[in-house]
């Protein structure tokens, strides 16, 4: 592994150390506010979205996934966008903590898009009459999620370090175009075939609830980023793990052995 | 730079003929795939003579992802990568060469396959400019995609069964376009599948580009 530069260090944790001198964990005064932001935020949107709003006139209840269905999905596309521009820059700086940011995004995009496709489902149900259509939509998030699932399957393998980082890379440089490709060959194939389906954005929202909405989108965005903090220190912990705690526990055993 | 491409994809074709795997397994298999399509699709029916063109590029893919291994399986055994990576041929070069070397077995399975609808499913083949560009373009798609995603997995231990995890997925514009040509072609309708053909040649210029890009640093690790 290089040598992290300083600038990578920024997002790394706070060493707040523990009783062995490493960090106890990976909050810091910035990530406890973000937390904060986030819950505080959830609440609020919780309220409103289930209380505060009212129902819609043809959609009744259901209206409220508005608050929380489209705010999962576009944080999902916005992970698997950073994921590319992290192996990108990966592949063309060698920089540790891109490599890092890339893993973290499509670790939560692939939550997110887990999150969208649930609750997409549920308001399928009642809405369509199914759980789910092979809509151009909901088919090239579904095939997302199967590539986002490859990509972590990569991840996840033991190895060594740098290799697995520039395969890695590779897969996630062309996770963006790959979705693009997809998505625009389902398009293409459903709108041959069928009318697009209902669109959602049709509804006539104003006011408290387009306010709910908005909301949502802003819980969701800073939600992305707490966790995205959260997952990269841990990444950044395994890595110094792996490359530097290992190296002392060797030369520790080496200097046993040798008497000294 | 086409000497080698030549040079790479000749060396690949020719371990291919002389183990025989293609003809002795792959063929074999690929018929084996178009008969188990009947049993679960009792011919009688007719829902097999409706999906034809969408069980013949099932049938491709998968007997072409077993290919794609093989193209990799020959290199991993006796480090024969590293030979390849000291020979000094460029890397774009050799993914080209593996590329081409794997389309041309695509091409023939393809072929395989088209007799095998042909006969076991009673399709009467029709449209065949369209046919043939289809069969073309997406053999170069599947190749170009398949070495890219098939050099990535070939160092691990775990290659058999994360391809297809990896590969499938990024083959479904490939599997989308050409059945959609084919239906067109076999309908009689082929002014309705030759903007899947462009759309096909889209995905494998992108897939050739990409691969002889990326090729160079996934090579070093496999």
């Amino acid at each position: 592994m290089t040598a992290p530069a300083t600038s990578d260090a920024e997002l790394a944790p706070a060493p707040a150390a523990g009783a062995d001198g490493g960090p106890r964990g990976t909050g810091s005064t910035a990530t406890r506010a973000l937390g904060a932001v986030v819950l505080a935020g959830a609440a609020a949107l919780a309220g409103l979205g289930l209380f505060g709003t009212p129902e819609d006139v043809v959609q009744g209840a259901l209206v409220r996934l508005l608050y929380i269905h489209p705010q999962a999905a576009t944080t999902a596309y916005i992970g698997c966008f950073l994921t590319t521009v992290g192996s990108g820059v990966y592949l063309w700086r060698r920089s540790v903590w891109w490599d890092l940011v890339a893993l973290a995004s499509a670790e939560i995009g692939a939550l997110f898009t887990a999150l969208a496709l649930i609750t997409g489902s549920l308001w399928g149900r009642p809405a369509w009459g199914t759980y789910w259509v092979w809509d151009a939509r909901l088919t090239s998030t579904a095939m997302l999620m199967l590539l986002l699932l490859g990509y972590l399957a990569l991840r996840k393998l033991p190895g060594d370090t740098d290799v697995r980082a520039r395969q890695a890379a590779v897969l996630g440089l062309l996770l963006l175009p790959n979705v693009i490709l997809v998505r625009q060959s389902v398009v293409w194939w459903r709108t041959l075939h069928q009318l697009p389906t209902l669109d959602v954005t049709g509804t006539n929202i104003s006011g408290l609830q387009l306010f709910t909405m908005m909301l949502g989108f802003a819980v969701f965005a800073v939600l992305f980023v707490w966790l995205l903090m959260h997952r990269f220190r841990v990444a950044w912990l395994e890595r110094q793990r792996d490359e530097v705690l290992v190296d002392e526990a060797i030369r520790a055993r080496v200097a046993e052995g040798s008497g000294r | 730079m086409f000497r080698d491409v030549a040079l790479v994809a000749g060396k690949d074709l020719r371990i291919e003929w002389r183990s025989r795997v293609g003809i002795n397994q792959i063929g074999p298999f690929a018929v084996l795939v178009l008969v188990l399509f009947a049993f679960a699709l009792d011919p009688d029916r007719g829902v097999l003579a409706k999906a034809t063109p969408g069980l013949y590029w099932i049938a491709v893919l998968l007997c072409g992802l077993l290919a794609i291994q093989r193209a990799f399986a020959v290199e991993v055994a006796d480090g024969a990568t590293d030979a390849l990576r000291l020979s000094g041929i460029e890397p774009a070069a050799l993914f080209l060469g593996k590329t081409l070397a794997v389309a041309a077995q695509l091409l023939v399975l393809a072929a395989l396959l088209l007799v095998g609808v042909a006969v076991l499913y009673s399709a009467t083949l029709g449209g065949w400019p369209l046919l043939m560009a289809t069969v073309v373009s997406a053999s170069v798609g599947i190749a170009g995609a398949g070495t890219l995603y098939g050099v990535l997995a070939a160092g691990l231990r775990v290659r058999e069964t994360l391809l297809p995890l990896l590969l499938l997925p990024v083959l479904a514009p490939v599997l989308i376009g050409a059945t959609r040509a084919f239906e067109a072609a076999l309908a009689g309708t082929p002014a309705d599948g030759w903007p899947w053909f462009g759309w096909l040649a889209v995905f494998a210029v992108i897939y050739l580009v990409a691969g002889a890009a990326l090729f160079g640093p996934l090579l070093e690790e496999a």
